[in-house]
């Protein structure tokens, strides 16, 4: 198995889950009801819980340990596509990013189920319990506010509205993608990304959204290109480690 | 040849191991232990008197592995086993039918309710299957779930409206 190609992949999903994660442990203390808060901090642990073990498989590979390849990257080096980089200062925004991130992260984990590469295969296997309980979750709380007030209905077409440009990130094409499908540990990204429309559009039209298939954007975060809003996150993100690199906790 | 002798001494060899993990308690649910969780996988003797343990996390991004592991090491040492090496094992995955008859019973008796052994999150269509589930502490099922997360990864959160007590459930993990 080629492995340069393996590391880029796993890199990816790794830095996904981090980031996505730290984004939804910022709404701590913020939830606008004490079930949301709570339910966004127990996604972001499971998220950056699984972020650890994709690291820690890096590590077994050669990279360097979790710590240091969390809170020492600059921006540059991190290949998280932009939609879970981007803040979100409102709830909707944080709700509307969760939905259509985690139905990615529900069709990229079950196409690892069957990856060639056993370590994927099997983490892919743990992984998906967890995942679908934020998908589940995802979607009744899209579906129960969509069907609400006006306002709320509102709230979340300017939120999909700001969102859906940035999900073509969510599928960005590996530069060893040729390689990743040959050797069969992950199916080609416009595979996914079909898989993903097929799941996420009719959802969201039960909702009362119509968004465009074909307006989806944005790439560039799988090699290093990022919005200004990164660095600051992993700056605070590092903050602690940072006092004291070397210190043993 | 497998004499009587080695099979007492294998089994004596579980019987130790087992009595160790038995007295580590979740650092949670402190009458639950380890082993009622359903968290030991596999132990194999390591050199002449050690042991090596593989322990499986019920949730990925659990935050007491490091305790449990510790937790777990300390008792084995405690049980006479030397060397000791325990490590979480992430390839096989954590079901939640794994706890043990003692352990959902245990659950029960710290107000959480044991997972519904028929339920399968991976085919489940909506969070409805964590509806109306049994109270802990008068086992009505007038209950509601309040969400499908709670203040541990494992936990989801329920109010009975039998007893007007708020209560937690264990999640189906499959």
């Amino acid at each position: 198995m080629d492995s340069k190609s393996l590391k880029e992949l796993v890199f990816t999903l790794a830095d996904d889950m981090l980031v996505v994660g730290h984004r939804h442990s910022e709404w701590i203390g913020l939830g606008p009801l004490l079930e949301e808060d709570i339910s966004f901090a127990s996604i972001a642990q499971d998220k950056v819980g699984q972020s650890r073990v994709l690291y820690n498989l890096l590590h077994s590979w050669g990279e360097p340990n979790a710590d240091i390849l969390v809170f020492t990257r600059k921006a540059e080096a991190f290949q998280n596509c932009i939609l879970a980089e981007l803040p979100a200062p409102d709830y909707e925004l944080a709700l509307v990013r969760h939905f259509l991130f985690d139905e990615a992260q529900a069709v990229i984990y079950a196409d690892l189920k069957s990856s060639s590469q056993p370590d994927l295969a099997a983490f892919a296997t743990k992984f998906a319990g967890e995942i679908k309980y934020h998908t589940l979750h995802g979607r009744a709380m899209l579906s129960r506010l969509s069907a609400g007030s006006e306002d709320a209905k509102a709230r979340l077409q300017v939120a999909l509205d700001a969102l859906w440009p940035f999900c073509g990130g969510l599928f960005e094409a590996s530069p060893y993608e040729a390689t990743l499908e040959a050797e069969k540990i992950i199916s080609p990204s416009a595979v996914l990304k079909a898989r993903w429309l097929a799941q996420v559009m009719p959802f969201l039209a039960k909702c009362g959204y119509f968004p465009d298939p074909d307006a989806l954007g944005q790439e560039g975060g799988r090699i290093g290109l990022h919005t200004p809003y990164l660095q600051p996150m992993l700056t605070e993100m590092s903050e602690v480690y940072n006092l004291d690199p070397s210190a043993e906790w | 040849m497998v004499t009587t002798e080695a099979v007492l001494v294998q089994q004596e060899w579980h019987a130790r191991a087992q009595a160790a993990l038995e007295s580590v308690p979740d650092p949670e649910i402190p009458i639950v232990s380890l082993w009622d969780l359903g968290m030991v996988y596999e132990l194999t003797p390591l050199q002449e008197t050690g042991i090596h343990a593989e322990l499986l996390p019920t949730f990925s991004g659990c935050p007491a592995l490091d305790t449990i592991r510790t937790s777990a090491e300390e008792a084995l040492y405690k049980a006479g086993f030397s060397p000791v090496e325990v490590v979480f094992n992430l390839r096989y995955p954590y079901t939640s039918d794994r706890i043990t008859e003692r352990g959902r019973a245990n659950l029960r008796a710290w107000g959480i309710t044991p997972p519904d052994a028929d339920a399968n999150v991976l085919v489940a269509e909506s969070l409805d299957f964590l509806d109306a589930i049994e109270c802990p502490r008068c086992s009505s099922r007038q209950t509601q779930m309040r969400s499908p997360f709670g203040p541990a990864l494992c936990r989801s959160l329920h109010f009975c409206f039998s007893c007007n007590n708020a209560f937690e459930a264990f999640k189906p993990i499959c």
